[in-house]
């Protein structure tokens, strides 16, 4: 099982409009919008790097320590 | 890591197109009821947002001019903005205005009401627009040309105030095809 990084991103799907934009800046390829009504990220890809969060229009992304 | 560029990062091309179309001829403004059309053709069939998240001309456009440019200040969202309360009256007011546009063009072709050849920005600045009809349709194909250029240019003018103050996709979050169709996805997928 590939090592999870220790921070990733978070999305408040109360929030997310699933506009798209944090699966265009992802340099992992790890977000994907589920379902046409919020965005995830695919854990093991995700590294926490924030570019999502820097990016999106709603502030529903937060780089956060995994528990 | 630079990421990967795809044929759709480049769809921004389709606005100015479609705007400069509309300048000569007005009658090219039918053209924007493909921007109604097909997110609404993802949503129903497939259940997704595809459009949004790859195929909008005005989401590309606000990406290269807001990250690419660097015409974007970034600033945070007001709260009110990305309300829900917002969101979904927006979506109510802009249908509304897109309803009336088809109101306005059956009254033009019932010859209750003559062609207005005015394109009216923000809803309430007119601009003569009389050099780009062409005569030879029908008055009411005209009028709708008219009305839908009007309503496309104004969203256009909100959309890049917003990318402009605020993070270069601000308008997606509450563009009313988008809240629209997240509607739709969330009540096909509601258990």
């Amino acid at each position: 099982m590939a090592k999870l990084s220790p921070r990733h991103a978070v999305v408040n799907r109360e929030i997310c409009v699933a506009c798209g934009t944090c699966v265009d800046v992802c340099p992992m390829e790890a977000m994907q919008i589920v379902q046409g009504s919020f965005a995830s990220p695919l854990e093991e890809k995700c590294v926490g790097c924030g570019m999502c969060a820097k990016e999106c229009p709603a502030s529903a992304i937060k780089v956060e320590v995994r528990s | 890591m630079k990421q990967k560029r795809h044929w759709y990062h480049y769809l921004w091309i389709w606005s100015i197109i479609y705007f400069s179309l509309g300048f000569v001829n007005i009658l090219f403004a039918w053209l924007g009821l493909i921007s109604f059309c097909l997110p609404l053709i993802f949503a129903i069939v497939g259940g997704n947002k595809l459009f949004c998240n790859r195929y909008c001309d005005r989401g590309q456009f606000l990406r290269v001019m807001g990250s690419q440019v660097g015409l974007s200040l970034r600033r945070e969202m007001p709260d009110w903005l990305k309300g829900k309360a917002f969101r979904y009256g927006f979506m109510i007011f802009f249908f509304a205005m897109f309803f009336n546009i088809i109101y306005v063009s059956w009254l033009v072709g019932s010859e209750i009401q003559s062609l207005q050849d005015v394109v009216t920005v923000l809803w309430s600045l007119q601009l003569p627009w009389n050099w780009t009809y062409s005569a030879g349709v029908t008055p009411w194909v005209a009028q709708f040309a008219f009305g839908l250029y009007s309503l496309m240019l104004t969203s256009e003018v909100i959309a890049i105030v917003a990318m402009l103050i605020y993070k270069p996709r601000s308008w997606c979050v509450f563009c009313p095809m988008g809240t629209l169709t997240q509607t739709i996805c969330k009540a096909k997928f509601k258990e």
